[in-house]
């Protein structure tokens, strides 16, 4: 079958097994209650997911690990910009897209000017915006406005609206990512920067896009979690350090980079969070969960990654 | 030379020795003979066979036929038995650890010869190795390596190969030795040497500095095309005779109607160097870049290219194309199918509003596997899917299809078939006919030929412009070796 082939198969494959198992301890009363669940959650790692798989084509050694730390200082100044009023929802948001443009920008400067390793570089970055946020914040808990707490939770047709949102950016990143020139670009840089440099790619202004476009999707995504939380926190980023990177590579996109795909980031984000559900359902406390989890990832990885030899000697 | 040498047993050697790398022969029956208390000098231009003779002669590599003799004996040949008659070997490119100390790597050179005190034994044997050779060095022998220059480098190297460790050298091979030493040093070594072959030791001498040689080797073998040419006392050679010998006497000319550009052209651009000539490319001109490989033809380029080439924001139209010799690290695409690694360099001219037009790609694609001849049923088949020449036709084809009006070649054609390579060149001056300039670096010759004008770099620098038919595999061959009177110059 050509969809075994895809390199995103084993995520889809395993978010349908493990969502089988967990309506099936219920008997099915909980299909849709389940499935609309995974659906609003999964979003959530779907937007970092994204930008941090574009940051992850541009080859070995590029990631982002201020990814937390940008979300959290997103939410906690867009909603204090806000402070409750509809009036300011689109000034929250833009300074919420601004916070991520700037920490992209930082982040690629840092690589750039003092040459250290993006891996370094990021977290050093993230230590600076964590504490910004906590220095503005003072544990202050403010509340998103109504409308957009509202339209956070609400849905339409039955889909989670901010299911939708995500679904609208990831049909923009697939076409970003396999028709436009960019997404080229960036895939050639993740092969060989040198070959790339050489065939003409401007390979700084690619490199730096990419980082850019992965911090404003972190910004979007501290903003709208921060409403759909009704409130910014300061420990609101911290999961999804792991959840974009892992999305990333259990959607099976190279951890190596220049060979990246998009349908598998929903895959593998909604397979984490019907993983957590299905052993919560059968009964696991706190600390086996966490290690099957583990034991699940790793298990859909190397699953992936056989299939990925297997086909490269036939 | 000593008239009764020839009657001493030989040291090592080789007879008929044959050699081949795939489609290209290294050695083509080569018979050499290395007698104690001699310096032999080793010269040819790129490609002549004096590396794989080299790695022959210290056992790393093993002909396919013929044979090596060693003290008499034709057993067993490799680098152990090699190091066990006493032979060392020091290249051009260096070879000490960079992260130890000159002490450490004399240690590490000479192993098994160290007791359980051996910092102290290490320390005093590169002191005394030094010592020896360049008297007044003044190189600290516990600095770590990475902190020396490059000329200390190369004299740490040069002495711990004619140290004195457990079994001392009898046969020393010097690839070059003088190539980063000033002229001081170099005169320290060539004396040492001297003396070393008066005690009847045997050095085998590769230089491109031609006056070095023979004022330096008792006997000098010349090279071409992986056969001994000639082989005769040093003292029966001039300059100018061994240019001569090292090029051919009579071959064919064929030079296919050049632009005939005349007088002064406005130059599409110049490049210009700390040292020697600045190198100037006309438009519809097609400039070669020649001289010995490694004295600064890619570092030109790769230089021209990164001062051209976009940075931060692509424009629509690139300036430059850059075809790599290295394809393997700076050419190819791995992962991408043939047709996308033929179009990256043209993705602004395929593009509407962002989007690739994948069907204008396609064609643009289709017309350059039918222009080049790219062996391949289907495009869409992974880049590695193609033989090495029908990958580097793959990128020969990307920098014309960029459309860019100056290509740079950095010696493309490497290990590319003979028919290929006529395919390529007539593909260049089409081009160029049509406008297009072209800055070609090649190793070969008779590739230099094919241009309307000719730098041959020695050193880092251009040091020779030759135009129309002054280019001749003479007047590279003169230019590639300096002589005492072009040393002064430079």
């Amino acid at each position: 079958m050509t969809v075994l082939r895809k390199p995103w198969a084993w995520a889809w494959i395993a978010t349908i097994v493990v969502y089988a198992i967990t309506i099936a301890a219920t008997a099915g009363a909980s299909a849709a209650g389940l499935a609309q669940a995974a659906f609003t959650f999964a979003a959530f790692g779907v937007i970092v997911g994204l930008g941090q798989m574009f940051v992850i084509t541009l080859g070995p050694g590029n990631v982002d690990l201020s990814i937390p730390a940008t979300m959290t200082l997103a939410g906690t100044l867009s909603l204090k910009l806000m402070n409750g009023a509809d009036a300011m929802v689109l000034p929250g948001l833009t300074l919420a897209l601004a916070i991520g443009t700037g920490v992209g920008l930082l982040n690629y400067g840092l690589i750039k000017v003092l040459r250290i390793p993006p891996i370094i570089a990021t977290l050093a970055l993230s230590f600076i915006v964590q504490s910004a946020a906590i220095w503005t914040n003072r544990g202050l808990r403010i509340k998103p406005p109504e409308s957009l707490a509202a339209f956070s939770t609400g849905t339409l047709l039955g889909i989670p609206n901010l299911a939708i949102i995500a679904g609208l950016l990831t049909v923009v990143a697939w076409v970003l990512l396999e028709r436009s020139i960019w997404g080229r670009r960036v895939t050639a840089i993740g092969q060989s920067l040198p070959a790339a440099r050489r065939a003409g790619v401007a390979v700084d202004g690619v490199r730096l896009s990419a980082y850019v476009l992965c911090a404003m999707l972190a910004g979007l995504c501290g903003f709208l979690l921060a409403c759909f939380s009704g409130g910014a926190a300061l420990n609101m980023g911290a999961e999804y350090l792991l959840i974009s990177i892992a999305v990333v590579v259990i959607g099976g996109s190279s951890v190596a980079g220049g060979n990246s795909n998009v349908p598998g980031i929903w895959g593998a984000a909604l397979f984490l969070f019907l993983v957590v559900s299905m052993l919560n359902t059968y009964g696991f406390g706190a600390g086996p969960r966490m290690i099957l989890t583990g034991i699940i990832i790793i298990a859909v990885i190397l699953a992936a990654s056989l299939r990925g030899r297997g086909t490269e000697g036939g | 030379m000593i008239p009764h040498m020839r009657d001493m047993s030989p040291l090592l050697s080789v007879s008929d020795a044959r050699l081949r790398f795939g489609e290209v022969t290294a050695l083509d029956g080569v018979s050499l003979a290395l007698h104690p208390g001699e310096c032999l000098g080793l010269v040819g231009h790129n490609g002549a066979g004096k590396s794989t003779l080299v790695n022959v002669l210290n056992g790393s590599l093993s002909p396919h036929a013929g044979r090596v003799i060693a003290d008499g004996h034709a057993g067993r040949w490799d680098v152990t038995t090699a190091r066990a008659l006493g032979l060392r070997c020091v290249f051009q490119e260096l070879s000490l650890c960079p992260n130890l100390t000159v002490a450490e790597n004399a240690r590490i050179l000479h192993r098994g010869h160290f007791g359980p005190r051996w910092r102290a034994e290490a320390r005093r044997l590169a002191r005394e190795a030094l010592d020896a050779v360049f008297p007044g060095h003044g190189i600290d022998v516990q600095a770590q390596v990475a902190s020396l220059a490059l000329a200390q480098r190369q004299m740490v190297e040069i002495a711990l190969a004619f140290a004195e460790a457990g079994r001392p050298a009898r046969l020393v091979i010097l690839d070059e030795p003088t190539s980063s030493l000033d002229a001081g040093v170099a005169g320290q070594l060539l004396a040492h040497i001297r003396r070393f072959v008066a005690g009847g030791g045997t050095v085998v001498l590769i230089s491109h500095i031609l006056s070095e040689v023979l004022a330096t080797a008792t006997r000098i073998v010349v090279m071409k095309d992986g056969r001994v040419v000639a082989d005769r006392p040093a003292d029966s050679f001039t300059q100018a005779g061994l240019v001569a010998a090292m090029g051919s006497t009579a071959r064919e000319r064929r030079r296919p109607g050049r632009n005939g550009l005349s007088g002064p052209v406005t130059p599409l651009v110049v490049q210009e160097m700390a040292r020697g000539l600045p190198v100037r490319v006309a438009a519809g001109e097609v400039v070669g870049l020649s001289g010995l490989a490694g004295h600064g033809q890619t570092e030109m380029l790769r230089a021209l290219h990164d001062r051209l080439a976009p940075g931060w924001i692509a424009g629509r139209r690139p300036k430059v194309a850059y075809v790599a010799g290295d394809r393997r690290h700076d050419g190819i695409l791995p992962l991408w199918s043939i047709r996308r690694n033929l179009t990256i360099s043209a993705l602004a001219s395929l593009a509407r509003r962002g989007l690739v037009d994948e069907r204008a790609e396609a064609a643009i694609a289709e017309h350059w596997r039918a222009r080049i001849g790219i062996r391949s049923p289907d495009l869409g088949l992974p880049i590695l899917s193609l033989s090495g020449g029908n990958q580097q036709k793959v990128l020969f084809a990307r920098a014309l299809l960029a459309e860019a009006p100056l290509v740079l070649m950095d010696d493309p054609l490497r290990g590319v078939d003979v028919g290929t390579k006529q395919e390529i060149y007539d593909i260049i001056r089409a081009e160029a006919a049509a406008g297009r300039a072209f800055v070609w670096y090649s190793t070969e010759i008779e590739e230099m030929e094919l241009c309307d004008r000719v730098y041959v770099f020695r050193e880092g620098a251009a040091v020779a412009e030759l135009t129309g038919d002054r280019i001749s595999e003479a007047a590279i061959l003169a230019a590639s070796f300096a002589g005492p009177d072009t040393e002064a110059a430079a």
